[in-house]
């Protein structure tokens, strides 16, 4: 069989044959991602869901590390790293060439970075592509913070997460600010698609994927992905992890066109923030340290405001 | 072909666009900014087909050409100064990528103080980026330079970007008459950029490999050899051009009166120009006085310097740049070239024209008659001592 063919799966766990067909994955196993990597996972939906006709970018970071290490790659597309905060400008030089060459047809643009990549270093090369109209899909894989490096607080480290630049201490809480609305800001530039999704609700993912696709122009993709080292959980919980997070509200998953909201995804039973807290490590010393209860309080009343912003209930 | 007198930045416009770049990035700087214009222009007119990304940044510039080029596309950008600096970390990139991008500097000083004049500093920062680096003496040799520069970086056997320097208002803004490529014998001269590996879905390849210390070091020592290489193809490329266009302005470097010279001024840029006026007159008197004029000072070509230099007794280098901390770049290069030889000819290093100084005759013939009685180390040419408190 050629490889990239479809395979069907016959044996299942439960011996019962599968509906749906396993298609060999685009992101090919044995790269070196830690276990129960949310980055990694969210790479191969994003990459299984756009299809064989890509080309890719990714900035420096634990998926171009894990990924790319000579001589062995996880890509099986056209595929290219050059640096941390130029993932979106090397993507439009190549959509740029593309069209030059009489190539546009030949494949989909997808830029991808961590959050560090997307909302730090790289935010200007990023504004730069969305505002010039590129037809590129920019991916913002967001786990929270500098997991390369050894967890230090990024601009989408969330409010009170313990980094390692951004310690809880005997005087800290840890981050003393919240995640920067980057959805918001890609959305700010008016351009026809934004959306988050989360690695925990894989289908509305791979949807969010396919339909950026179908759309010509600049697209802004984050995809919310628990790094069992960097949150400190347990890797067999990433996908729990990741769901609490949207069912607390947040991490609401939205969708953006040209500026507004055209769609939610609905909380169906809420969870108050605790229940996501108490799961990881980085907010450990919420539960610890007297005020605790009180900075739980200011972490729901993120969590409500999302609720109340996005109508997620 | 046609001669018309035109500025320095149209001319290196008109000679990009008979190159057929497919994608132009770049953002605006003083003295770069006539080049973009003009392209900008040729562009909007439908003269030039090629896609013109105004970007962000010079990073987001270097960025997109770098995209661009790896997608098989030819690339082109421009900047100087801080807009070079900022692009430092793209460049380094670049070459590693072994990506035949050009790219024209129009040299100015680094800020602090802001100053948007002339030097070489902002150039010779990037030295060791694994970029070819070639120096153009008027607005003529600049353009030739633009479309030799995609033949050398091109050929498959380097596959290096190359830059081409041309100083800072003294060349961009300067109108002379100027030979224009003709877009037919360009294209003899040229062929389309056809790279064996890029981005295509046809052949899918990863680029921008992690090395791990086992793998790494073999990658510098191919970039050496590459570059090393490229000095026979800088020659190669010269003397072609030559048959074709029937100009010709030095390949490595280019000698000027050196034949039976005593006296020997080493410089690059538009300096050079005044300096063969100064050598001439000199020659006038009597004086047996030649220039050497480096074309290519990367690869730094060691063997031409050697063989054109080994015959005087005095070497004067005029350069615009220094090493803070180490003194005149120029040099200290040439005078490593010179480093085990029999023959240790004496050598005096002049730093002038800095933030765009002008450069007389008479304070050439200065260093020259200075250097004649003492060897003299980074001596700064027309010091205001006034203003620093010397002599007072």
């Amino acid at each position: 069989m050629a490889k990239d063919e479809t395979v069907a799966n016959k044996k299942t766990v439960a011996g019962k044959r599968k509906k749906e067909p396993i298609t060999e994955s685009l992101v090919a196993p044995g790269h070196r991602a830690c276990a129960g990597c949310g980055e990694l996972l969210a790479a191969r939906l994003v990459m299984n869901a756009a299809g064989k006709n890509v080309i890719a970018t990714c900035a420096t970071g634990c998926l171009e590390v894990v990924s790319s290490a000579y001589p062995q790659s996880a890509w099986k597309m056209p595929w290219i790293h050059s640096l941390f905060e130029n993932p979106a400008a090397v993507a439009a030089g190549i959509e740029a060439a593309l069209k030059a060459l009489g190539r546009e047809d030949e494949a989909h643009v997808i830029a991808q970075g961590g959050d560090g990549a997307t909302a730090d270093i790289g935010v200007g090369c990023l504004s730069g592509m969305l505002e010039r109209g590129h037809n590129v899909l920019y991916v913002c894989y967001d786990n929270e913070a500098y997991m390369n490096t050894g967890v230090q607080r990024s601009g989408l480290t969330p409010f009170e997460a313990s980094t390692t630049t951004a310690p809880s201490g005997k005087i800290s809480w840890g981050k003393t600010t919240d995640k920067k609305t980057m959805p918001e800001i890609a959305a700010a530039h008016g351009i026809p698609y934004v959306a988050t999704a989360s690695v925990g609700y894989y289908k509305d993912l791979e949807k969010k994927v396919k339909k950026a696709l179908s759309i010509k122009g600049p697209k802004y993709l984050q995809i919310h992905c628990p790094c069992p080292l960097g949150w400190i959980h347990d890797p067999a919980l990433t996908i729990k992890v990741a769901q609490t997070a949207v069912q607390t509200g947040l991490i609401p998953l939205f969708e953006i066109e040209y500026g507004k909201v055209t769609s939610v995804r609905k909380i169906v039973k809420r969870k108050p923030v605790e229940e996501y807290l108490k799961l990881q490590g980085r907010f450990r010393h919420l539960f610890k340290k007297p005020g605790g209860e009180e900075e739980i309080k200011n972490i729901q009343a993120i969590a409500d405001e999302n609720i109340r912003k996005y109508s997620l209930i | 072909m046609m001669k018309k007198v035109i500025e320095g930045s149209m001319a290196v416009a008109e000679a990009v666009k008979v190159c057929r770049p497919h994608v132009i990035s770049a953002y605006p700087i003083t003295p770069q900014t006539h080049i973009v214009e003009n392209l900008s222009q040729m562009v909007a007119d439908g003269e030039l087909k090629a896609e013109f990304i105004n970007v962000e940044s010079e990073f987001g510039a270097a960025s997109v050409i770098l995209g661009a080029s790896v997608t098989g596309a030819r690339a082109y950008s421009t900047t100087t100064a801080q807009g070079l600096l900022l692009m430092a970390e793209v460049l380094f990139n670049i070459a590693g990528l072994r990506l035949p991008v050009s790219i024209t500097c129009a040299n100015r000083s680094l800020s602090a103080p802001i100053n948007i004049w002339n030097d070489h500093q902002d150039a010779m920062t990037v030295r060791d980026s694994g970029w070819i680096q070639l120096y153009a003496e008027d607005c003529q040799e600049v353009a030739d330079m633009q479309i030799q520069a995609y033949k050398i970086g091109e050929n498959p056997e380097i596959s290096l970007p190359v830059m081409v320097n041309m100083d800072g208002f003294i060349l961009t803004h300067a109108f002379e008459p100027v030979e224009l490529i003709d877009q037919k014998i360009a294209d003899e001269f040229l062929p389309p950029y056809k790279p064996e590996v890029y981005l295509t879905t046809k052949n899918p390849v990863t680029f921008g490999i992690l090395a791990e210390p086992q793998y790494y070091m073999e990658t510098r020592y191919r970039l050496q050899q590459a570059i090393e290489a490229s000095k026979q193809v800088i020659e190669d490329v010269a003397n072609e051009f030559k048959k074709v266009f029937g100009r010709y302005a030095g390949g490595l470097v280019d000698k000027y009166r050196l034949d039976g010279a005593k006296t020997a001024v080493v410089a690059m840029g538009s300096v050079v120009g005044t300096i063969r006026e100064v050598v001439d007159e000199l020659r006038g008197k009597g004086e047996k006085v030649g220039l050497l004029k480096i074309r290519a000072f990367r690869p730094f070509p060691k063997e031409v310097v050697y063989d054109a230099l080994k015959g005087v007794d005095n070497i004067i280098i005029m350069e615009k740049a220094l090493s803070l901390g180490f003194g005149g770049i120029l040099l200290n290069e040439t005078k490593a070239v010179f480093y085990g030889k029999e023959k240790q000819p004496r050598m005096s290093g002049f730093i002038a024209g800095l933030g765009g100084r002008d450069v007389p005759n008479k304070s050439i013939i200065k260093a020259v008659k200075k250097a004649e009685s003492e060897m003299l180390e980074d001596s700064f040419v027309d010091l205001r001592e006034e203003l620093i408190g010397i002599g007072e």
